[in-house]
């Protein structure tokens, strides 16, 4: 497989939210605005880069019984580590991700990424997978994030859209439902088939 | 490629060991290295929110503590997880004009969540401010100044004469559209910092 392959599968071809439905309660549970979404995208990204690496570095020495612990090791590592550096220098984006942060540990992205692919090929190619699967990953909640942010809140990015008719109070009436949980799973709906489309076609 | 280390009890016992030795020692040292940012963080959060709900002031004191325990049997009844409250007492000048209680609520739709109240001199609110909260975006967190309305109703309002319960509970407080459980944990937090500051109050003057 290519560099350009392995690139770009993760964004297309084998997005893990819109086709392989992998993390899903990230996905449903922080994508609530655009900024949430692309923040919960990059830690998971950096940590499927990273953990790539180090499993890609390492799999020869581990052995086969006992890979799933320190894969998880390895992963849970990177986590705390992204935990306690957003925790440092961001921590208006670390109050809002909170509970999400340390489960990206179990997110199915992460681990099926190392047993998958990183166990099993160069460490070059593993780091440009995760790279792929990362920004394919941070695509999609930012992409979901957007949607919700603009139907829910009337907003992107924190910039309100002026679409939306105003009320006595001075906020926009807009469709409260896409903020909640119900909205996530209909707004995922919608975006999986439209994307199966585009990848049909 | 290279095969793969059979699986004895040894290799495996060995792997396992060093897998954990260097992930302790690397997050050791990366928490080693944020510690103080965090700390610094966590601090500034506050000060903000003090400085947001009083007037200007030159000097704080941080004197009184509500502990866990103390009182929980008096007024903390109703809520099993009980929290501290600090009061930070103002002065400008040598003046007294106020108190920030940092206070809290359970009955978030979230959960709990953490508001710190200004209160001038002559008992009367002087502006409020959410320090931390997990409400809804969109829906609970309308409860800050920059997202809607809701809290500057509290502005000027003393508790004397002002019934601080949303109208749904017999109260005086207009609640967020949609959000009645945020706005209701908002007036339970606004209240018991009124209720801790008339008990430390009593106890110092």
């Amino acid at each position: 497989m290519s560099i350009k392959e392995t690139l770009s599968k993760g964004f297309i071809k084998e997005n893990p939210v819109f086709i392989l439905l992998l993390g899903l309660c990230p996905t449903l549970g922080v994508t609530t605005s655009a900024i949430n979404g692309l923040g919960m995208g990059l830690a998971t990204a950096f940590v499927l880069i990273m953990s790539n690496l180090v499993v890609s570095i390492i799999k020869n020495q581990i052995p086969n019984k006992v890979r799933i612990p320190s894969f998880i090791v390895i992963i849970a590592s990177f986590v705390t580590i992204v935990d306690l550096v957003m925790n440092a220098y961001v921590p208006a984006l670390h109050e809002q991700l909170g509970l999400f942060i340390p489960l990206i540990v179990v997110n199915c992205v992460v681990l099926g990424r190392a047993e998958a692919f990183a166990s099993k090929n160069t460490v070059f190619n593993s780091i440009i997978d995760g790279l792929g699967m990362g920004i394919g990953f941070t695509f999609a909640l930012t992409l979901l994030g957007a949607v919700r942010e603009i139907l829910g809140s009337g907003a992107f990015f924190g910039l309100s859209v002026p679409i939306y008719p105003i009320d006595e109070g001075g906020s926009p009436v807009t469709m409260l439902v896409f903020v909640l949980a119900p909205g996530a799973f209909i707004g995922l709906g919608y975006l999986i088939s439209i994307m199966n489309r585009i990848s049909k076609s | 490629m290279a095969s793969k280390k059979e699986s004895t009890f040894l290799t495996m016992t060995m792997t396992l060991f060093i897998v954990t030795v260097v992930a302790a020692f690397s997050l050791g040292s990366i928490y080693n290295l944020t510690k103080d940012k965090i700390k610094e963080a966590k601090e500034r959060k506050v000060t903000d929110a003090i400085r947001k709900v009083l007037p200007e002031f030159d000097r704080l004191e941080k004197s009184t503590f509500v502990e866990e325990g103390e009182l929980v049997q008096s007024i903390y009844k109703r809520d099993p997880v009980a929290d501290t409250i600090i009061l930070y007492k103002a002065f400008n000048e040598e003046e007294f004009i106020g108190t920030a209680v940092k206070s809290y609520t359970n009955m978030g739709y979230s959960g709990k969540f953490w508001i710190m109240l200004g209160i001038d001199a002559t008992g009367k609110i002087y502006n409020t401010a959410v320090v931390e909260h997990f409400e809804t975006p969109g829906l609970g967190d309308k409860m800050d100044e920059s997202k809607s309305k809701f809290p500057l109703q509290f502005k000027g309002k003393d508790p004397r004469d002002f019934i601080i319960r949303v109208e749904k509970d017999g109260g005086d407080v207009d609640a967020i559209t949609a959000a009645t459980i945020s706005s209701r944990a908002f007036c339970d937090a606004v209240n018991r910092a009124f209720e801790a500051l008339s008990i430390e109050g009593g106890k110092e003057l």
